[in-house]
């Protein structure tokens, strides 16, 4: 059995840089102080499992967690979980949120003058199958206006949540919706110079998981960090 | 290398409606050993502001320096009562706590004994990725020889540092983002 000695970096600019002035927030938020390379110990290489216990079978249906149906056009959201190896990424936690189909979050701090759908609370969690699969069953989410600069407008978009096998491979990001043509406007859908790489955060129609007469079918596939095969030196600093 | 990991992005200002349902302030469980502590602290901005939408994560060994994780080989108990990870989003004044037990020590680079500490993930909007720091315990000799810490530089060493407020095992550790006394943060 192969121990995991460490994850890998990541592909040059494929992930943000804390600060990015396009998206205000990131300015006073950002460390300004470089940070310190740390050696992948067992505190990185190991992190926290959750199990069956921790979740329910219909907490994967954002659908079905009120008296009556949501507004809005049903949709399933399916997709593997994998690292950087290709190898799957089997139970683990997959938490999601999301405004409703009207652009609205159930959210004391969301002021949009859009309605609130009391059938539709926008939160799910599932857990990945031995095959790194997931799926839930939820609504379109609808663009929704941000302060973030003049008429600004997030593209529809669903909030993901992993964990994977260790404390390094934890990861939230945001799936999005092919031709939205909100996503050439976005600061945090274009946080990332790899073009490639933001393509990858937008989901694709699929018609292997549309119900008929029933919901559409997207994919998402979530890559998260692979071990790194080759053994490393794990102490930059000597 | 065949695949690249995905892009992280912000977890936004609605982070509660997907995140706190599995809120975790208190990791002692039953029948759980070692010296009890509560850590207290604060998300504070470039502006010297509380960060009242943020979410802290923590995971840490138990007393005895073992993780309730498959890859953890070492030869040392468990505590079904301990799990290790915590969650905590902040209020309002900026403000987070857990409640938990300091950890034993476990190995680091070269088979040497890293200083009992806690990893820290914090998330919050206006970060496209989340932060990782860590949280040391104060007066531990061990601080001196842990092989993380000797990476950061001396004069901001003490931001790792918890710090007693008082009362028995209550310690402060705050994450100050911006400014003279900046957390320091990790790339790990």
């Amino acid at each position: 059995m192969s121990e995991v000695t460490g994850y890998r970096r990541p592909y040059p600019g494929t992930q943000p840089d804390y600060l990015f002035p396009r998206y205000a927030s990131t300015v006073k938020r950002a460390p300004t102080k470089p940070l310190i390379v740390l050696p992948q110990t067992l505190s990185e290489l190991t992190g926290p499992l959750f199990g069956h216990d921790d979740v329910k079978p219909s907490d994967a249906d954002l659908t079905k967690q009120h008296a009556g149906d949501p507004l809005g056009e049903r949709i399933v959201v399916t997709g593997r979980v994998l690292d950087e190896n290709g190898k799957a990424v089997p139970h683990t936690l997959v938490e999601i949120w999301q405004a409703n189909a009207a652009g609205r979050y159930p959210h004391r701090n969301d002021q949009h003058n859009a309605p609130v759908d009391p059938n539709f609370s926008g939160a799910g969690r599932t857990l990945t199958d031995t095959e790194g699969r997931y799926r839930f069953i939820t609504i379109r989410p609808g663009e929704y206006p941000w302060r973030n600069h003049y008429n600004a407008w997030r593209p529809a978009h669903i909030h993901f949540s992993l964990f994977g096998p260790a404390f390094a491979t934890r990861i939230v990001t945001q799936m999005y919706f092919p031709g939205d043509p909100l996503l050439e406007y976005d600061p945090m859908y274009l946080c990332v110079p790899d073009e490639k790489a933001r393509k990858r955060l937008v989901s694709t129609f699929d018609w292997e998981t549309t119900i008929p007469e029933f919901a559409l079918g997207y994919r998402f596939d979530i890559v998260l960090r692979g071990s790194d095969e080759t053994p490393r030196d794990v102490s930059p600093g000597e | 290398m065949s695949l690249y990991a995905t892009t992280s992005q912000t977890v936004g200002p609605y982070l509660h409606i997907g995140l706190t349902w599995l809120i975790r302030e208190n990791l002692v469980g039953p029948g759980v050993t070692g010296e009890p502590v509560t850590i207290q602290g604060r998300v504070v901005d470039g502006d010297g502001k509380p960060v009242g939408d943020a979410l802290v994560e923590i995971w840490q060994a138990n007393a005895h320096g073992k993780y309730a994780h498959p890859d953890d080989k070492q030869a040392k108990p468990l505590e079904p009562g301990f799990k290790g990870w915590g969650r905590a989003a902040t209020d309002d004044n900026g403000v987070f706590r857990f409640t938990t037990i300091k950890p034993g020590r476990v190995p680091g680079p070269g088979g040497k004994l890293q200083a009992p500490h806690i990893a820290v993930t914090v998330f919050m909007r206006g970060q496209l990725k989340h932060l990782v720091s860590r949280i040391y315990f104060p007066d531990d000799p061990a601080n001196a020889e842990d092989p993380v810490l000797k990476f950061v530089p001396a004069e901001r060493r003490g931001t790792l540092i918890a710090k007693k407020t008082g009362a028995k095992g209550a310690l402060e550790w705050n994450v100050m983002l911006q400014g003279a006394e900046e957390t320091v943060f990790f790339d790990c």
